[in-house]
Order: structure tokens, then C-alpha cells, then sequence
């Protein structure tokens, strides 16, 4: 997993609520049984239209959002399926961070584990993005992980907040399932005692 | 005394290996995971990559239910290479990795959700994740189940753990009797409706009340499914003597004195009378009607007898925006009444709406009536076994006399992933649980309702409430 310190890039916004899983990466793409070529995918009805050229009218598609890092999501993205597709294709995409009010439990799981740094914004903080987002010579933005701040083109800074755990884990890149297995003889006894205790479980 | 604790609580803490931090991040013990075809496949590769082993092989059970087809005569082939590649790579890693797996041909397979219960492998009490955001369903039993993403199923799979941070809880109470005609489905959409598609995000819904109660483990699994839509990561209803009996005689199911001792300790498993919930929702089923969503989020939804809704009257910008987006997408006017609405498709299916007690008042609905013309109406049963019983029953007779297709099992045009799929601007009424953009066809349109809903929309091609063909009882 790349590790997430501070990275520079431009924000583009998509600021409508509830933006599901399926939007971001429709079923076509699910067929695959490795990570590859979902960039294509990525939001894929929204970019293309039906005989897969290019919408000029979507964010993405139009200078200087083609070259994005950021994504300034609105309430609840990522609801909906579990796909981590969702995730791998934004990644893909070049995406690194999503600067929102509210994401999905899976999803935000998804992206933690994928180095996608997603952050909940407070209501003002979030507004002033979606606003300066749309105009180009403002849509810059650099996030500074270990210091927990965005810096505008301005210069001016905006905090955030993230857990700890997730945080570590963001900036360190490092293998949960590695980490999890310094627990392994923990694990062993716990499941044995709650196996001896209610059997059926088992 | 020790402190009152919620359900939820008691089993977060009773599955606890180690507490990470004071954030509310604990490793969590899994005692079952279920694994289908089409979120697997990249964990099984970084498995072998990491050349790592699957921990607990027997706490796994393997379905193919996605990328099947659901055509009358299933062959061992799919005509999908995609989907064949799938179905074959679910197979070598189940063997490989020492995995029981229901293929497609397989007596057991269905959709698994439905499936898991079927085999008596959900039991009261169990933490169940799975690369699914239905898993909730299990909440029905008193299992907390959750849906995880595919690096998550593969730590779950190398470390039998998840690395979890609790929920806050929310109870969500249901008094009285729904009417005739209105169902489960319709008690669960009135809950979306009311708190919204993200009103349960961070929560964990422990449903209570006589409406809840009065329902049988079918009508629990569609609520708990369909929690997951207003954004719940768990959803529970304390077991009682109706989950002891559906699960008394079910091929896993403990026997003897492991029964008996089982059937002590879930006694426990229920919320302190005196537990505090971080949040309280009303909701009154004596009011309740047949709801219907007219956009492309499960929230937006109104009673059948209502309209869709004009944005110019919505103040917040941000929401108004987000209904004329959908109202365009979904072809609709602002203000027409919603029994205006035409279709093309009625489909009864998915982990939502597709067990044998749906199937049962569908038939009841459809017994000497026909579809009307030009709609094409489809029933995929959520298991082989419900469609084995459903024959036994002689419901696919009335099914196919009324004019529906009577389909194999499977996920089948919920998602749309195996070929059963609309084409842009066509419109289907849906017993499913996702009506997003493209959920089922890239343009397709899609309204959510109860299966009968489904059964009377499909009868007069437009929706229909369904009250009106059951009130000559
Ligand atoms: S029936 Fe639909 S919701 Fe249920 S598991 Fe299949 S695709 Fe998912």
C-alpha cells in the first residue's frame, strides 16, 4: 500500500448526496478476478456516453479536473454494494484523497485499506471546497496527513481530523493482515476459550 | 451490579481478542464468513501472493449466486466468460484452500444470503462478515453480519479477525399490526423514508416492538437486509422462540446437548432492560401503506397513493438538485400521481424479497389474474430450494399461468451482473433493494416495492396498490 504523507494535487468537485458503488463501478466491470483495468471503469456511465466517447459536460473530463487527486464527494458516498472495485478504480483514476461530509462504512473501510484517504469535513469547511474546487486557479490543494491540514491556493490552512489507528496506518502504508499477526497466538488462545465455552460456535 | 448492555454490545464484547485503542477499535473474532464469486477473487490472489494460508477453512461457505444464469435449464457452462472465470476461480480456491463451496449446479445454491440460514450455518449469537453489504440479513437470527470489502475478506480470511470499530446503537420500535397489504418491505422502506439513505450511517439498528415481534424470521431478514440502504453497518433483532423453531431442523444446525446448551445462552442475547441506545426511532405500522420509490435512491419513496414529488418545493438547493437529477434520470413529472406510472418489467427476486413466504402472497395475488400486455414480468427464487418448494407447492404453475417467468435461482437482475438486464429507459417494478442509476441496466429505471406490489404492478402495467385486488377478502 503507498504510503499517504503530504500530497499535492487538484480537487474536482462532485457534490451530489448518496453516490452508490454501482455509479462509480458499474457492474460490467466486476467480472474481472484481478485488480486490473478498472480505471476505464471508473464512473464509467457518467464520463462515456453510449458509444463510449467522452461527456465534455462531466467534471472529469475537462481541464484541469482530468488530472484530479482529489474528490470533493458529497453526503454518503460510496453507499451501497461492498465492491472494493469502487475503490481499486479510483485509484487507478489517480485519486489519492476524497474531501467529504459523510462516506459509507464499507466504502470507508475500502478506501483505508488502499491508501484512499477519506476525510469527513465539517459542514463550512466543506462548502468553501465545493466552491473553490470549481474555479480552476483555486482548485489546487495540498493535505498534509501528519499534520492533519489542507493548504489552499491562498495559503490559507483548514484542519481535519482522523482516528489514530487510521491515520498510522495511512502514513506508515503498512499490511494490516501482517500487523494483525503479531496477534496470532492471541487469537489461537481466544479461540479456543470461546470454543470451549459455547461450543456450536465452532 | 454490572452495566446494562445492548445486544450489539454483548456481542461485540463477547467476540473481543483485544482492544486497539480508545477509539472504539477492537480485533474482532469472526466465527463464520461467507464468500461468492465476485468480491473473492483478489483476496484468494493475495493470499497466494503472500503465500498464506486461509486460518479457518470450515468457518467458510462458498456460493456462486452473481454471475449465474437463471434460464428454466441450467447447464454446467456459461455462456458469460467473465462469469465462467469467476465461477472456476471460486472453485480452485475452495479446493485449494480447503473451503466448502456451493457450484452453480449444486441442489444448496441460491443467493447467500438466503442460502447460509437455509444450511442452519447463521446461528444466534455468531459474528458473521462477508463480502457483501447484505450480510446484515443475519440480524434476523440475533448473528451480527456485516458487509466487508474484498482486503477485508482477505485478513479475514489469514486471521479468522477484523480489525472493527464499534457502532453506536440505534433502536429502532415498531408497534401495531401492518394492514393487509402492506409488509415487512413496506416497514423498512417507512424507516429509509423516514431517516434517510445515510440516517443509520455509524449505527447499528437493534429493531424492537409487536410489529417486529409478530413477524416470522422471514419478514426479520428482509428488515435486516434492507437496513444496510439507510446505511446501517449491523442490524439485530433478539431471537426468540420463532428462530429457535426455523432453525431447529436444518443440516447444520447443533443436536442433542449442544442444542440444548446453545438454546440456554441465547436466552442471554438481548438487550439489558435498562441499556442505553445512542439514538430512539418511532416508527407506527398502523398507518403504514404500500410504498414505492420514484427516484434513484431507496429514501425516495412515497405511499402509493402519492405523487412524485415537485423539486421547486424543496428549499435546500443541494436536495433540490439531487431530485431533479433523479426525476430526470427516472423520466418522471414533478407532481404526477405515481399509479400514473408505466412499466415495462416487473421482476421478484433478490436476498430481499424472494423466500418462500414472498412467493407464497405473490401467488395469492397473481391466482387467476394475467400481466398485462407488453410487460415482461420475471421470478427468480432466491434459492434452488425455495424453488423446489415453491413447486411442491404448485406456485409456478400460477406464476407461469399469470404470465410471469419462472426462473433458477440466483441474484439474477437485482444487479444485473448475469445478463438478466434492462435497456436504457425501459422501467421495472422490483421487489429488490436498490433502485441507484444503472442498478439494473445501464439507463434501466427501477421502482422498489413489496413483492405484491411487484405481482399488482405487473397485472395492470402501471403501480397499482395492491389493497385494492385483496380487499374483496
Ligand atoms: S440479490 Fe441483490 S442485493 Fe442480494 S446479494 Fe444478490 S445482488 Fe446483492
Amino acid at each position: 500500500m503507498q504510503a499517504f504523507t503530504t500530497v499535492h494535487g487538484i480537487m474536482a468537485a462532485l457534490p451530489a448526496a448518496n453516490i452508490d458503488t454501482d455509479v462509480i463501478m458499474p457492474k460490467q466491470f466486476l467480472k474481472g478476478i484481478d485488480r486490473a483495468g478498472l480505471a476505464d471503469g471508473c464512473f464509467h456511465d457518467l464520463r462515456f456516453d453510449a458509444q463510449g466517447v467522452l461527456r465534455k459536460d462531466f467534471v472529469l473530463n475537462q481541464s484541469p479536473w482530468n488530472r484530479s487527486s482529489f474528490l470533493v464527494t458529497g453526503p454518503n458516498f460510496g453507499c451501497g454494494s461492498s465492491r472494493e472495485h469502487a475503490v481499486w478504480g479510483l485509484r487507478q483514476l489517480g485519486i489519492r484523497a476524497l474531501l467529504g461530509t459523510s462516506f459509507a462504512g464499507i466504502f470507508y473501510d475500502n478506501c483505508l485499506r488502499n491508501g484512499v484517504l477519506a476525510v469527513s469535513l465539517p459542514d463550512r469547511y466543506w462548502q468553501e471546497l465545493v466552491q473553490l474546487a470549481q474555479k480552476p486557479a483555486h482548485a489546487a490543494l495540498a493535505i498534509d496527513l501528519p499534520a492533519g491540514k489542507l493548504t489552499l491556493t491562498d495559503g490559507r490552512t483548514l484542519p481535519f481530523e482522523l482516528d489514530a489507528l487510521s491515520r498510522e496506518a495511512l502514513i506508515e502504508g503498512r499490511d494490516a493482515i501482517d500487523s494483525t499477526l503479531r496477534f496470532a497466538a492471541l487469537i489461537g488462545r481466544f479461540e479456543q476459550a470461546h470454543h470451549a465455552a459455547k461450543p456450536w460456535l465452532a | 451490579m454490572p452495566a446494562p448492555r445492548t445486544l450489539y454490545a454483548k456481542l461485540v464484547d463477547d467476540h473481543t481478542v483485544r482492544t486497539l485503542d480508545d477509539d472504539g477499535h477492537v480485533l474482532l473474532y469472526i466465527d463464520r464468513q461467507v464468500l461468492n464469486e465476485y468480491t473473492s477473487p483478489q483476496a484468494f490472489s493475495g493470499l497466494r501472493d503472500a503465500g498464506r494460508r486461509v486460518r479457518r477453512p470450515r468457518s467458510a461457505l462458498a456460493v456462486v449466486d452473481h454471475v449465474n444464469p437463471t434460464v428454466p435449464k441450467r447447464g454446467p457452462a456459461m455462456a458469460d466468460p467473465g462469469g465462467q472465470r469467476q465461477a472456476d476461480y471460486l472453485a480452485q480456491n475452495c479446493q485449494d484452500f480447503g473451503i466448502e463451496l456451493f457450484d452453480v449446479l449444486d441442489p444448496r445454491q441460491g443467493i447467500e444470503h438466503v442460502v447460509a440460514p437455509e444450511q442452519g450455518f447463521i446461528l444466534p449469537g455468531m459474528v458473521v462478515a462477508a463480502g457483501d453489504s447484505h450480510t446484515t440479513t443475519y440480524g434476523a437470527l440475533g448473528a451480527l453480519g456485516f458487509g466487508i470489502g474484498t482486503s477485508e475478506i482477505e485478513h479475514l480470511l489469514a486471521t479468522q479477525t477484523l480489525v472493527y470499530r464499534r457502532l453506536k446503537t440505534m433502536r429502532v420500535r415498531v408497534d401495531g399490526k401492518p394492514a393487509p397489504g402492506t409488509s415487512a418491505k413496506d416497514i423498512v422502506m417507512a424507516l429509509i423514508r423516514q431517516i434517510g439513505a445515510a440516517g443509520a450511517a455509524g449505527y447499528v439498528i437493534e429493531f424492537v416492538g409487536s410489529a417486529i415481534t409478530s413477524l416470522g424470521v422471514a419478514g426479520r431478514m428482509t428488515i435486516c437486509n434492507m437496513a444496510v440502504e439507510a446505511g446501517a453497518r449491523g442490524a439485530l433483532v433478539a431471537p426468540d422462540a420463532k428462530v429457535y423453531a426455523f432453525l431447529r431442523h436444518l443440516p447444520r444446525t447443533p443436536q442433542g446437548a449442544v442444542w440444548e446448551a446453545a438454546l440456554r445462552d441465547w436466552q442471554t442475547l438481548r438487550s439489558d432492560d435498562d441499556a442505553v441506545f445512542d439514538r430512539d426511532i418511532q416508527l407506527d405500522s398502523d398507518r403504514l401503506e404500500p410504498l414505492v420509490t420514484w427516484g434513484t435512491s431507496p429514501d425516495q419513496a412515497v405511499p402509493i397513493g402519492g405523487h412524485v414529488p415537485n423539486p421547486t418545493e424543496e428549499n435546500d438547493s443541494a436536495r433540490r438538485r439531487d431530485m431533479q437529477r433523479a426525476i430526470a434520470y427516472m423520466g418522471l413529472t414533478p407532481g404526477m400521481p405515481v399509479r400514473d406510472i408505466a412499466i415495462t418489467h416487473a421482476f421478484i427476486g433478490s436476498c430481499t424479497n424472494a423466500r418462500i413466504e414472498d412467493l407464497r402472497e405473490v401467488a395469492d395475488i397473481l391466482r387467476h389474474r394475467r400481466v398485462a400486455h407488453g410487460v415482461r414480468a420475471i421470478i427468480v427464487p432466491s434459492s434452488s430450494a425455495v424453488r423446489r418448494q415453491a413447486e411442491r407447492e404448485g406456485l409456478d404453475r400460477i406464476f407461469v399461468n399469470a404470465g410471469f417467468e419462472w426462473r433458477q435461482s440466483g441474484c439474477s437482475m437485482c444487479l444485473a451482473m448475469n445478463g438478466d438486464a434492462l435497456k436504457p429507459g425501459e422501467r421495472c417494478a422490483s421487489s429488490t433493494n436498490r433502485n441507484f442509476e444503472g442498478r439494473q441496466g445501464t439507463g434501466a429505471r427501477t421502482h422498489l416495492m413489496s413483492p405484491v406490489m411487484v405481482a399488482a404492478a405487473a397485472i395492470y402495467g402501471r403501480l397499482t396498490d395492491v389493497r385494492e385486488l385483496i380487499s374483496g377478502d
